[in-house]
């Protein structure tokens, strides 16, 4: 069982292709990386998965389901998260107040209009199990430290339980001496959770992944076990002359 | 037949004059991208400026143009400078507040001084009367005004093709975070782009004092034609919102003159149809 | 001390009714208008959806109860319930058209589709009189006991009733998870996607549940003066809908009371002294209010408290 993969998937804009007819597994509670030189069209690769760009040909299959022309909430609905690159919160919001209300959509009582919000209990615990400080949660998103609004990034996709999380550079900006959290939250995702991590940071993918995909210029240059990766000439000549070293 | 033409070549003025009127609102609209519902009212400025003149002090028709043209260019430019600068960053709502508030205090100066009826005003002789081409019988004004409109059309087109203003100013509506990276002058581009749509409304209210009427309520009478123009018509050139004005004069008249009892109905439908038509058409990199 | 503060509008909507008997028809107009602005601030305040049309659901509200009491259904609160059901129609008719357009075009579509009902029913004079207005409105008692008089006494109770119930409801969808859900739309609608909201039907929701409300207000506009006009369909009211709006504070319930309250008695003594006189300052005001943010009266009573 494949829990998400790709078929020939392609997004053009006007005459340039940033994802080209790329064909990817994910397994079931995968560990698996996905790097590449900036503008490889990694970003543009996760807004397709998560039905924020429409393809322009392929496939996207969700544990053998056809999900290529759902909307990106039917998608969430079917076990598919994901956080942002650029963090994507409700400014005005408390984390607590977002995090309930990812849970109170992920059970489908987001159109119930009667009676107050139910999952404050649920989301406290959630907040509890990432080490989210106490202090922070009532306070508005827009205030909060920048790491710790990567933090409610990660809380926001476990919020919804999914079975595939795809998470877009958790760490990026993250000053050193608040990253220590969002690590903490990466690696106890849950086992069952296949996870996509899209990074740059060398070492986190090393340490985190058990596979890695390599895209470049929009196609998959290469595909494998990270000590493979870390050895492929193709891959180091695909990262020479970028600003990018790799670690591994 | 001969009605049937004199009717079309009225829609056709017609719908040169609303292509003045409306071309500032398409730059502002895609450069700036601000709802600026204002913009009619640099047209009754322009408008009243020219019958004060003409009327009242006795300046000729030409200068009295010249006037309009400069009085709502100069306006345009203040309010840019002082107002409209602090709206580029703001959400579409502080925008169409800010902008139905300019059209009502505009609206109630114009009302004071002026009062709230229609303004007319005398032609000089050498544009009243009709002339007869084929047995069609044509307005002289018409035509003055087809010729007039038309050199504009020609003009603008060629400014932003050939001048250098015009290529940057065609960059900037296409990305202006890459223009200014490039090192543009934005600021400068807009506040000349505005001035300069500005001028053109005015000019296009004062043509059209004989035509569209004019009293305090001619912003908001005429904001939807302005806006169909734009929307209809595209913001990167000059012949989009031409063909457009010109299509939407046309249908305008001939609605009027063979089914007034519709009235502006079929207008505003044309406007919510071709919107819906073309939702990715040239509203959508304003959204963006 | 919380619950003081939540009657103390309501008390002072009672206390009036007995300190002000004769302005009793600024008082019903006052209601009306802040049942208007509710509905606004559910579409704007709340899901932060701009619209330039919402008369068009106020107009149709108002004539809806207007034609039904000229045609020999006077019943008050039936009335109210079928001109709530009618717009909410024609709002689950237009959401779509609106929401596919994108933001600006989507703007200019509810402009566009206000001003096509104003035409229609300028037009359509057989049926609503057109530029004369509806004649011969004739409504009756409420729950058949308490007759419209002619000092506005049952007038504005009932306005006042309808405004209070309703504000109850809006007040209990605002604080559900509905309500935050479009709380999220309007902070994020990315992100608001992203954690599985589908947000063009809960935009469309809020469309439709703010085309009712608008149209129970026009409806009890043609109930309390017995007429309806082209008035009530005008590019005007839409934005003097949102107006009042952002002068009492966007997205609280209590702004758009309040905003109302002050924008009509603004309206009354200003217009008094000349219509031009009151579109000037009424320009002005948008203006400054566009300038310099949002937050309105609410958030300067706030700034106040917090002090």
């Amino acid at each position: 069982m494949i829990a998400l993969g790709t078929c020939h998937l392609t997004r053009r804009f006007g005459g340039f292709t940033a994802v080209d007819a790329v064909s990817f597994n994910l397994l079931p509670g995968a560990r698996h990386a996905l790097i590449g030189p900036n503008g490889a069209g990694k970003t543009t690769f996760v807004n397709l998965l998560s039905g924020a760009l429409p393809a322009s040909e392929g496939q996207v299959m969700l544990f053998g389901q056809d999900i290529t022309h759902l909307p990106q909430h039917a998608r969430v609905r079917a076990g598919l998260a994901r956080t942002f690159q650029v963090n994507q919160l409700f400014p005005q919001f408390t984390p607590l107040e977002s995090v309930t209300l990812a849970i109170g959509e992920r059970e489908g009582q987001g159109a119930t209009w009667w009676r107050g919000a139910r999952h404050g209990a649920e989301a406290a615990r959630l907040l509890d199990d990432l080490h989210f400080p106490e202090a922070d949660r009532t306070r508005p998103t827009a205030e909060l430290p920048y790491g710790r609004q990567r933090l409610l990034e990660i809380a926001l996709a476990l919020a919804l339980k999914p079975r595939v999380l795809l998470l877009d550079e958790p760490a990026a900006g993250v000053p050193p001496a608040e990253s220590r959290e969002v690590m903490q939250a990466i690696a106890a995702l849950p086992r069952d959770v296949a996870v996509l991590l899209i990074e740059h940071d060398m070492d986190l993918v090393f340490r985190f992944a058990e596979r890695i995909t390599v895209l470049a210029f929009g196609a998959v240059l290469a595909d494998g076990e990270p000590d493979a990766i870390a050895k492929d000439p193709r891959v180091r000549e695909a990262y020479l002359g970028t600003a990018e070293v790799a670690h591994g | 037949m001969t009605a049937f033409l004199s009717v079309l070549l009225d829609g056709f003025a017609s719908g040169m004059l609303l292509f003045v009127l409306s071309v500032g609102l398409s730059v502002t609209l895609g450069l700036m991208n601000v709802v600026n519902l204002a913009h009619g009212a640099f047209g009754m400025v322009g408008g009243y400026v020219c019958v004060v003149l003409l009327n009242r002090m006795g300046v000729p028709f030409p200068l009295a143009l010249a006037g309009a043209t400069v009085a709502a260019g100069v306006l345009g430019l203040v309010l840019e400078r002082t107002l409209y600068v602090r709206l580029y960053r703001r959400d579409h709502l502080e925008q169409v507040l800010f902008s139905i508030g300019l059209v009502f205090v505009l609206g109630a100066a114009v009302d004071w001084f002026m009062g709230a009826r229609q303004q007319l005003i005398q032609l000089p002789d050498w544009l009243s009367g009709r002339v007869e081409f084929w047995g069609v019988g044509l307005g002289r004004y018409r035509i003055f005004l087809i010729a007039v409109c038309g050199a504009l059309v020609a003009a603008l087109h060629l400014g932003l093709v050939r001048t250098r203003f015009g290529a940057q100013l065609r960059a900037a509506v296409d990305d202006g975070v890459v223009a200014r990276g490039m090192g543009l002058p934005v600021p400068r581009l807009f506040a000349l782009t505005f001035t300069l749509g500005s001028a053109l409304a005015g000019l296009g209210g004062a043509l059209g004092v004989e035509v569209l009427g004019l009293d305090p309520t001619f912003p908001l009478k005429y904001m939807v034609y302005f806006l169909i123009v734009v929307a209809v018509g595209g913001t990167n050139t000059v012949i989009g919102p031409f063909v457009a004005a010109l299509l939407l004069g046309i249908v305008d008249v001939l609605g009027k003159y063979y089914v007034p009892e519709v009235g502006a109905f079929i207008i505003y439908t044309a406007m919510v149809v071709l919107l819906l038509a073309r939702p990715h058409g040239l509203l959508k990199r304003a959204d963006a | 001390m919380r619950i003081a503060l939540h009657a103390l509008p309501w008390l002072v909507a009672i206390g009036a009714y007995f300190a002000m008997p004769e302005q009793l028809p600024l008082l019903s107009a006052i209601a009306i208008a802040a049942l208007f602005a509710l509905s606004l601030d559910l579409l704007v305040g709340y899901a932060g959806f701009v619209t330039l049309g919402h008369a068009a659901f106020f107009g149709l509200g108002a004539y809806v109860a207007g034609i039904l009491g000229q045609q020999g259904w006077g019943e008050p609160i039936s009335g109210l319930l079928i001109a709530a059901a009618v717009a909410a129609l024609l709002g689950l008719v237009t959401a779509p058209l609106v929401l596919r357009a994108g933001e600006l075009a989507g703007l200019m579509v509810t402009l566009g589709l206000g001003l096509m009902l104003y035409e229609a029913a300028n037009k359509a004079a057989f049926l609503t009189g057109g530029a004369d207005g509806l004649q011969g409105v004739e409504i009756w008692p409420v729950f058949g006991a308490f007759r419209f008089d002619l000092w506005g006494r049952t007038a504005y109770l009932y306005s006042l009733a309808v405004l209070f119930v309703l504000f109850l409801l809006a007040q209990l969808l605002v604080r559900s998870p509905f309500g935050l859900s479009l709380r999220a739309i309007r902070e994020n609608p990315k992100r608001a996607a992203a954690i599985g909201i589908p947000v063009k039907r809960r935009l469309a929701a809020a469309y439709v549940i703010a085309a009712a409300y608008a149209g129970v207000a026009g409806a009890l506009l043609a109930q309390t003066t017995q007429f309806a006009s082209l008035d009530a369909l005008s590019f005007q009211r839409s934005a003097e809908g949102l107006l009042m709006l952002v002068l009492g504070g966007l997205g609280t319930l209590y702004g758009a009371l309040i905003g109302a309250a002050a924008f009509t008695i603004a309206h009354h003594t200003l217009s008094e002294a000349s219509p031009q006189f009151w579109q000037f300052w009424l320009g002005i005001a948008l203006v400054a209010l566009a300038l310099l943010g949002r937050g309105g009266l609410m958030g300067a009573l706030r700034r106040m408290t917090r002090r």
